[in-house]
């Protein structure tokens, strides 16, 4: 494994009996890239998703993440990775800090740690008003906000977003991707689905998954470029529609 | 009129999810609540398919109103809420055939309607609506909703988690609805969708924030906007947000939209400065603001 790649697959497949739901797929995302990993519902996104974060063991194929193999060191992965849906966030009947302790400790972090990291954390984001309210109370943007955070508290090399923005408002959602921006920036991998095409020309690059394949894989200017058109939702609907 | 809703207000506990509000929607149009998670728009929808009182104001729904004559209403609109909300352990067909017989119709009477619709997933009609694709529960819900044929269709979310394609597909289906006369009121989180309505009210924290057709709403934005690229989008954000003249910047697609303070400015003069600040390929275009501007422009005042 090249130093620079903190995600390499090469053929890797998935089939549940007759039906093959990743067909053969093969790419690399390297440190610091915010890679979009788009494709209509049902296209296989989320079982590829699944085989890389070490919940779902491939059918044939290589892959390695963070360094570690998928079949033999899936323990590893999940350490070294974060995660986060807009399905499993964060507990809604805990507060702001009890969230941050309880992860913190499922992540194995040392108190000094844990302490440091919530103080770091809640200043960044100003939450010091909130610090003590049930999560279940406070606004989406926020909530979404605070996951992607503390899916950032062990501090892994790679982070996976299965569509982190979904109802978000506009606002929200940029301040979000500028977090986004200022993780990759420190090196930091993002690895990313969404369904706002708009999104996907935030991504350094995008990857579209049709029928188990990845049909296209380039940056969304080349994207644009080779399907002729200007923007990522015509490059979408001209793939997924044949 | 086919909507009509003057002052409707509505609390939950401490929580003020609609504060006075007032839009009409005319027969036959595609009218779209464009607003985030939060915004009231299900608690609207709930009003006005009588499944909850308001705590102020009046609304009436192909001419009865929403308290005193809500059998009316119920037989005349279709709601297709937000959240998957048909039978999952009945099978496609069974669904649809229990809507229509709680409607009393018949799936053949009305069969013409939900055709275009229908069609696309009825090689499934022995399957369990809960073992069907997200697109597919889309249609079928949407099928329910349609049976007994509405004048007025709600439709909360319908594409929320959806992907493009089906997306697109779903709203083609609107655009011919809406050709048989029936009145669409559907709310989205999508802003790109909120082009593809007659009219729009944005929407936020209860509040409406604008109504007006896309096109007009779009002129509303009171500043020129420039598309900026630069080859770390990061630092330009960063280096923008420093700029004195900086009115606004939003990341949008592989550029960032960006408003001035000035009336007018010398476009060298920035460039120089993001030069300075050690960025390259700098790129500043004029471009024209969309609706997603127009929002967030409205929603920070």
């Amino acid at each position: 494994m090249k130093e620079e790649n903190v995600i390499e697959a090469q053929g890797l497949t998935k089939t549940f009996g007759d039906f093959t739901a990743v067909n053969a797929i093969s790419f690399e995302v390297k440190k610091g890239e915010i890679f979009g990993f788009l494709g209509a519902n049902g296209a296989g996104k989320t079982t590829a998703m699944k085989m890389l974060i070490g919940i779902s063991k491939p059918s044939s194929g290589e892959a390695k993440v963070a360094g570690f193999d998928v079949y033999s060191q899936t323990e590893s992965i999940k350490k070294n990775i974060g995660y986060m849906s807009q399905k499993f966030a964060l507990y809604d009947d805990l507060t702001v800090k009890e969230n941050i302790n309880f992860f913190g400790g499922i992540y194995g972090l040392s108190r000094a740690k844990i302490k440091e990291k919530m103080k770091q954390l809640i200043d960044e984001l100003g939450l010091e008003h909130i610090a003590d309210q049930l999560v279940g109370s406070l606004p989406l943007g926020w909530k979404q906000k605070l996951s992607f955070s503390v899916s950032l508290l062990h501090e892994p090399k790679i982070v996976f977003l299965d569509e982190p923005t979904g109802g978000v408002d506009p606002i929200t959602r940029r301040q979000f991707w500028e977090m986004i921006y200022k993780s990759a920036n420190e090196g930091t991998t993002i690895f990313v689905t969404t369904h706002y095409m708009d999104e996907a020309e935030y991504c350094d690059r995008v990857s579209i998954m049709v029928d188990g394949r990845i049909d296209a894989l380039d940056t969304p200017k080349m994207l644009k470029k080779q399907f002729k058109v200007d923007n990522m939702n015509d490059v979408f609907l001209k793939l997924a529609r044949g | 009129m086919s909507i009509n809703v003057s002052n409707i207000s509505k609390s939950y506990k401490k929580v003020k999810a609609l504060k006075g509000i007032t839009f009409d929607v005319k027969e036959g149009e595609l009218f779209g609540l464009i607003g985030p998670d939060g915004a009231g728009k299900t608690t609207l929808f709930r009003i006005l398919t009588t499944l909850l009182f308001s705590d102020e104001g009046e609304a009436n729904v192909a001419g009865y109103d929403v308290v005193s004559d809500y059998k009316d209403i119920r037989q005349s609109v279709g709601y297709m809420p937000g959240r998957f909300s048909l039978y999952q352990d009945l099978t496609v067909e069974e669904n649809l055939n229990f809507f229509a017989t709680i409607f009393g119709t018949t799936i053949d009477e009305n069969y013409d309607l939900i055709k275009d619709i229908y069609i696309q997933i009825e090689p499934f009609k022995k399957r369990r609506a809960g073992q069907l694709s997200g697109g597919m529960k889309q249609k079928l819900a949407l099928s329910c909703a349609l049976i007994h044929k509405p004048k007025v269709l709600f439709l909360d979310e319908p594409t929320t988690g959806v992907d493009p394609v089906s997306r697109k597909e779903f709203w083609d289906m609107l655009k011919r609805l809406q050709k048989k006369g029936i009145t669409i009121l559907v709310s989205t989180p999508y802003m790109d969708e909120a082009a593809l309505c007659d009219r729009i009210a944005l929407i936020q924290d209860g509040e409406i924030l604008e109504i007006d057709s896309p096109t007009s709403i779009v002129h509303k934005f009171p500043k020129a906007i420039y598309n900026i690229g630069a080859n770390n989008m990061y630092q330009l954000i960063q280096s923008l947000n420093n700029y004195e003249h900086l009115y606004s910047v939003y990341p949008f697609g592989e550029f960032v939209h960006y408003a001035d303070k000035r009336p007018s400015f010398d476009i060298t003069e920035l460039v120089q400065y993001l030069d300075a600040q050690g960025l390259k390929n700098i790129s500043i275009e004029p471009t024209q603001p969309n609706i997603e501007d127009t929002f967030m422009e409205l929603a920070k005042k």
